[in-house]
């Protein structure tokens, strides 16, 4: 069945095939249309969930993880200060091994107080023990939301997936929406584990010594690691089941490429219309899209430039900053290359863009191209572009 | 109070073990045992940071038989909130959700969780253990903290300079079911309110009083005379309230002076005379309008013994009460 809909309904459309059993929101700018969505799915029956309208995103998050906790399928999503708001309970998720599914919409955060889009709320939560998704179509955000659910329950860790504020959370596109029936064949009911049960009755989350506190970091991580290759076989599945799939790493139009731009979320739309350009122009320019930013997809990336061979310098379109830094995923992309063989390692430039939703236009773009092959941006500091200090 | 067998009144059956890690004389476990009796096993236990966390016992073991969640400080309702969801979702509707907190997580940093699960009547058991102040870590003062005491934030010279939160007024003006105190010093009105409690639905609120012999600075074998001390000298009158309109006295108040429970604390050690009769006023200017409550619901007759210090009408004049030494 194919539907017109904006990101923000296409989030709801996911969690409602995914039968998600508890949802648990506080509205913020411009995620509202989720919560909205599912109030009115959960008012009219077509989907059985609890909605818990709390009074803050800190709570929200802490009721699905009761709700977790218990055996349910539980979901929530924010936005930008909220997701901030929410930062304690975000590790406390993923350190309690709850596979809470979360859509968040990317708003800048302030001050100055800014609704539209970039990536800072959500990757200052890098460090909490989420997976990150980082979408670009709404069809891709109807399919990732139901996969995401299969990933984080496969694993115990919980799912981030990330929409563009606006740029895709408010618009409209064609969505196919998966046939419910093979949706339950592919993600059945959730069965944990370990839940609250007064016939089994144990603790979670108590104090834990130094001689087990390291132990059970490391079986976060070593679930974390498995992320890769879990993701990958639950989009074959997807592929088989309904035609489509994604990948944690995707290379558009990369062969013979000598230049590379990296991008994520919308960024990568436009994008791929300046590789065509200029592939049609004959110039030899690819496209790597990260949609997986946690775990950080390092052997993929590694594998996917020794496979091209060509690729001399890489261009990075972050739509955010680490203060003091730089652009975060060209910063992730350096470290995760370092020891690659110097014929092997390409030039990283990093460019800083499109933060507190500043378009990110072709021309934006085709500027970033034009300095780095001109080289002459020093590769360890990122380049601000279209900022008049 | 009418004569009654203490065994009759309380279930034998045991869902707290031994070898919980409370300090010598705490009346928390005592609390605790005391409330699973009266709940059963078909209790979960939410948990958020409290002496609690440590008394339960660390990984692997537990001493609670009963599930527990040990959530985020300032968490409890709301992780409460989503434990009923499911649970009910599982047709699990007769299990008791209890979060069980201390009074920093409560009167504090988990106020406006506990107000949102309140307002929306969230079908859960709120019990906070009340000790006056952040004991685990170290006997810091929080806004239950009585006027006069001494903390390690409020020291001797400069002690504790605002009243107590009014926690139970607070809590009564959402409208929630039953909101009620209790105290280990009453083991059977302490049962008797939590087996009400599991008997109703919606958002139900027990605030116990709780002495802490290292924070109150009083032997390991004072707490329950203290408690009951409290009780009789109205620092904390034993009452329930209904959807928060009718307010009852569940038990007879003597009346007595508040000095003698302030001698045998040394975190009141410093008080003079003057900062003594402050503390008095408060409780009987608290007690008059506490019986003008329970009067204008007409549930219930009024203690007829009156207060050992006359009560005066509420006075909208501070300024003539004494101030904190160092102020």
């Amino acid at each position: 069945m194919k539907k017109v809909m904006v990101g923000n309904h296409a989030v709801a459309w996911g969690v409602r095939l995914a039968r998600v059993e508890v949802i648990s929101a506080y509205p913020i700018t411009p995620q509202t249309q989720v919560v909205e969505k599912l109030s009115e799915m959960c008012a009219d029956g077509t989907l059985a969930a609890r909605f818990i309208k709390v009074e803050s995103e800190h709570s929200a998050m802490a009721a699905v993880i009761g709700a977790s906790a218990t055996g349910v399928r539980a979901f929530t999503a924010s936005s930008s200060h909220g997701l901030l708001y929410m930062h304690e309970m975000l590790h406390w998720a993923a350190g309690g091994r709850h596979p809470i599914v979360m859509a968040d919409v990317n708003r800048a955060i302030g001050p100055g107080w800014n609704i539209w889009t970039d990536q800072n709320d959500s990757l200052s939560q890098r460090d909490t023990g989420w997976v990150q998704l980082y979408c670009e179509t709404n069809q891709e955000v109807v399919d990732t939301t139901v996969m995401a659910f299969k990933l984080a329950e496969s694993l115990s860790v919980p799912v981030m997936l990330m929409l563009d504020g606006f740029y895709l959370s408010h618009t409209a596109e064609p969505v196919d929406i998966p046939d419910q029936e093979l949706v339950d064949r592919f993600l059945p009911k959730r069965d944990a584990p370990h839940k609250l049960d007064v016939d089994q009755p144990h603790a979670f989350g108590a104090l834990v010594r130094p001689d087990s506190y390291m132990e059970m970091r490391w079986l976060q991580q070593e679930a974390l690691q498995k992320v890769p290759e879990t993701l990958a076989a639950i989009e074959q599945d997807w592929q088989r089941m309904f035609g489509r799939s994604y990948g944690a790493v995707e290379a558009y139009r990369a062969e013979g490429a000598d230049l590379l731009l990296v991008t994520s979320g919308t960024i990568t739309s436009t994008a791929r219309t300046v590789v065509d350009a200029r592939r049609a122009a004959g110039e030899a320019v690819g496209l790597l899209k990260v949609k997986m930013f946690r775990p950080f997809p390092t052997a993929l990336l590694r594998d996917a430039l020794r496979r091209l061979g060509r690729v001399s310098r890489v261009a990075v379109l972050d739509r955010n900053i680490s203060p003091g830094h730089g652009g975060i995923f060209a910063e992730e992309l350096r470290a995760a290359l370092y020891d690659l063989g110097d014929g092997e390692r390409p030039e990283i430039f990093g460019f800083v863009l499109g933060l507190g939703g500043r378009d990110v236009t072709p021309a934006v773009i085709g500027e970033a191209i034009a300095q780095a092959r001109a080289g002459t941006v020093p590769s360890r500091e990122d380049l601000w572009v279209g900022v008049n200090p | 109070m009418s004569q009654v067998r203490i065994d009759e009144c309380i279930p034998t059956g045991e869902l707290l073990t031994s070898g919980h890690l409370a300090c010598p004389g705490c009346a928390a476990p005592l609390a605790m045992r005391l409330a699973l009796k009266a709940l059963g096993p078909n209790t979960i236990v939410v948990m958020p940071a409290c002496c609690f966390t440590i008394i339960a016992g660390p990984w692997p073991q537990s001493s609670l038989q009963v599930p527990v969640y040990h959530a985020g400080f300032a968490t409890g309702p709301a992780v409460a909130s989503g434990v009923r969801a499911a649970l009910d979702l599982q047709g699990k509707h007769d299990t008791t959700v209890m979060v069980w907190v201390g009074d920093g997580g409560t009167f504090d940093i988990g106020l406006q969780s506990l107000s949102g699960a309140a307002e929306r009547n969230e079908n859960i058991l709120y019990v906070c253990y009340d000790n006056e102040a952040y004991m685990n870590t170290g006997i810091q003062r929080s806004s239950a903290t009585p006027w006069g005491a001494w903390t390690t934030t409020t020291p001797a010279q400069f002690p504790e300079s605002t009243n107590k939160k009014d926690i139970l007024g607070i809590m009564a003006a959402h409208g929630i079911p039953y909101a009620a105190t209790a105290t280990v010093g009453y083991p059977v009105d302490l049962i008797e309110k939590f087996t009400r409690a599991k008997g109703m639905r919606g958002t139900r609120f027990l605030h116990l009083l709780s002495p802490c012999p290292p924070g109150w600075k009083c032997g390991d074998d004072e707490g329950i005379e203290l408690a009951r001390m409290a009780v009789q000298n109205r620092v904390f009158p034993m009452l329930e309230i209904e959807e928060g309109e009718r307010w009852r006295l569940t038990m007879d108040h003597a009346g007595d002076p508040v000095e003698p429970y302030l001698r045998r604390q040394g975190r009141f050690r410093h008080l003079n005379a003057e900062q003594v009769a402050h503390i008095q006023t408060g409780i009987d200017r608290r007690w008059v309008a506490l019986q003008r409550r329970v009067a204008m619901s007409g549930e219930h007759a009024l203690s007829a013994v009156p207060s050992a210090v006359p009560s005066a009408a509420p006075s909208a004049a501070p300024s003539s009460a004494p101030q904190p030494a160092g102020v």
